[in-house]
């Protein structure tokens, strides 16, 4: 039935892959990127890998579509059409497609247990988590413990890229931007009563529900970056209901880059304190006196961390597009 | 006929009338004439059809967490899926996009 049902889903993905490569509406392809988003994060469900559907869902499916969406609103909703037949390129892809082709030979069948991935470190992450680290779900305790380091170069890559989208977007001339837009009129939603309404009604349990996701992450699927990208959703829909100025009188943008620098500089702080405390960086069982409580701290301090500057960068992002439309 | 069997009797006909709203809406997305008939279609599936899915899956699930986490899910469905539909229409309808004249002439007669 599984087997059935993922068919489904891959064949579902190609042809909306397919939708995406010929649609000529840059709007129709950013709304097929988001359904493609969706089916990944159903086959990454029915792969048994809730933590990365959840993070799908959330940040392809939905922050990531609307940030395209902003970024159409400065551009054309037309893509210009080729000059020639790029055979470069067709001939790039299905050389690459080929080889990958190939490649699935040799790889081990599905779920199979004595598959490399399942016999290198799997199975001492599994028997160990209970002993070292105490919590039900093993995807937190490797992501923020074990693989602290790893975590913390993917949270620098997002601080980094925030920087660099406000870098090119912040300051740069207005010049050769659209004036109008959807994004452009800061009044938002506020003359259309009912998405008004039905918004304001789910803001709070949207942002409610980013919270159980952060600190519940240790026991379900999830963690800062799912709650990052949940709670961001959540002022993102406030910005569109109120208006963009709305949004940054509750966050300004002072705000969101002391959260972007927060959770960063709180990452690397439990990265320190364990060295104060005589361990090793980012060794949380030397926090506090007993390790496994320690373990517990750190984790929950990192993830919070984790979850202030995915908010904040996404956020920022966000806002940085919208005031590019309002500018001109 | 036990409790059990009525039960699991209306879940299935909740669930296939449900599959049944999804399929009408999916077909009049692609067969209707115009935008506006195509979203009233496309509606069905966002409102009739996974409400009823839903109760149909409810019934399943019993008096358990999973019927509560449901029931959760519907409310937020009830919602959400009208406040599309109708923030695609109003859209629509600011951006000048008219009722295609054929149909209008056909509600006049």
């Amino acid at each position: 039935m599984i087997t059935l049902f993922g068919v489904f889903l891959l064949t579902l993905l190609m042809i909306t892959a397919f939708g995406i490569v010929r649609a000529q509406n840059l709007f129709a392809a950013v709304m097929l990127t988001g359904i493609f988003s969706l089916q990944m994060a159903a086959i990454f469900f029915i792969l048994d890998a809730a933590d990365v559907a959840l993070t799908e869902a959330a940040v392809g499916a939905g922050v990531a579509t609307v940030l395209m969406l902003g970024a159409l609103a400065l551009t054309k909703d037309k893509e210009r059409p080729p000059a020639r037949r790029r055979w470069l390129q067709i001939t790039v892809v299905v050389a690459t497609t080929l080889l990958v082709i190939y490649a699935t030979f040799d790889m081990p069948r599905l779920g199979d247990p004595l598959a490399p991935v399942h016999q290198h470190v799997a199975p001492w992450y599994l028997s160990e988590t209970t002993r070292l680290i105490d919590i039900p779900n093993v995807v937190t305790a490797i992501l923020a413990s074990f693989r602290g380091y790893d975590t913390l170069g993917e949270l620098f890559v997002i601080l980094t890229a925030g920087i660099g989208v406000l870098f090119i977007l912040a300051n740069g001339s207005s010049k050769n931007v659209r004036p109008t837009g959807p994004v452009a009129e800061s009044a938002g939603l506020r003359h259309h009563l009912v998405p008004r309404v039905v918004g304001r009604l789910l803001i709070p349990f949207l942002v409610l529900f980013g919270l159980y996701v952060q600190f519940h992450g240790e026991y379900g699927p999830g963690g800062g970056f799912q709650a990052g990208a949940l709670v961001s959703a959540g002022f993102i829909l406030y910005a569109l209901i109120e208006g963009e100025k709305a949004a940054l009188r509750v966050l300004s943008f002072r705000v969101l880059a002391g959260m972007i620098s927060a959770g960063a500089f709180l990452y690397i702080a439990v990265g320190l304190a364990g060295i104060a405390r005589g361990g090793k960086f980012l060794d949380y069982s030397v926090l506090l006196n007993d390790p496994i409580a320690g373990q517990h701290l750190g984790i929950i301090l990192i993830e919070l961390g984790v979850g202030l500057t995915v908010t904040g960068v996404l956020l920022t992002i966000f806002h940085a597009f919208a005031a590019r439309g309002q500018k001109s | 006929m036990t409790t059990g069997f009525v039960l699991d009797l209306a879940s299935w006909v909740l669930m296939i009338v449900g599959g049944a709203f999804v399929f009408i809406g999916g077909l009049g997305a692609l067969r209707m004439p115009d935008f506006y008939t195509r979203l009233h279609a496309a509606s069905l599936t966002d409102t009739l059809g996974t409400i009823s899915l839903l109760f149909g899956v409810i019934l399943q699930a019993g008096l358990s967490l999973a019927a509560v986490k449901l029931a959760a899910i519907l409310i937020f469905l009830m919602l959400t899926g009208p406040t599309a539909g109708y923030a695609l229409a109003n859209a629509a309808r600011l951006g000048g996009l008219e009722p295609s004249p054929k149909n209008q002439g056909e509600e006049a007669q």
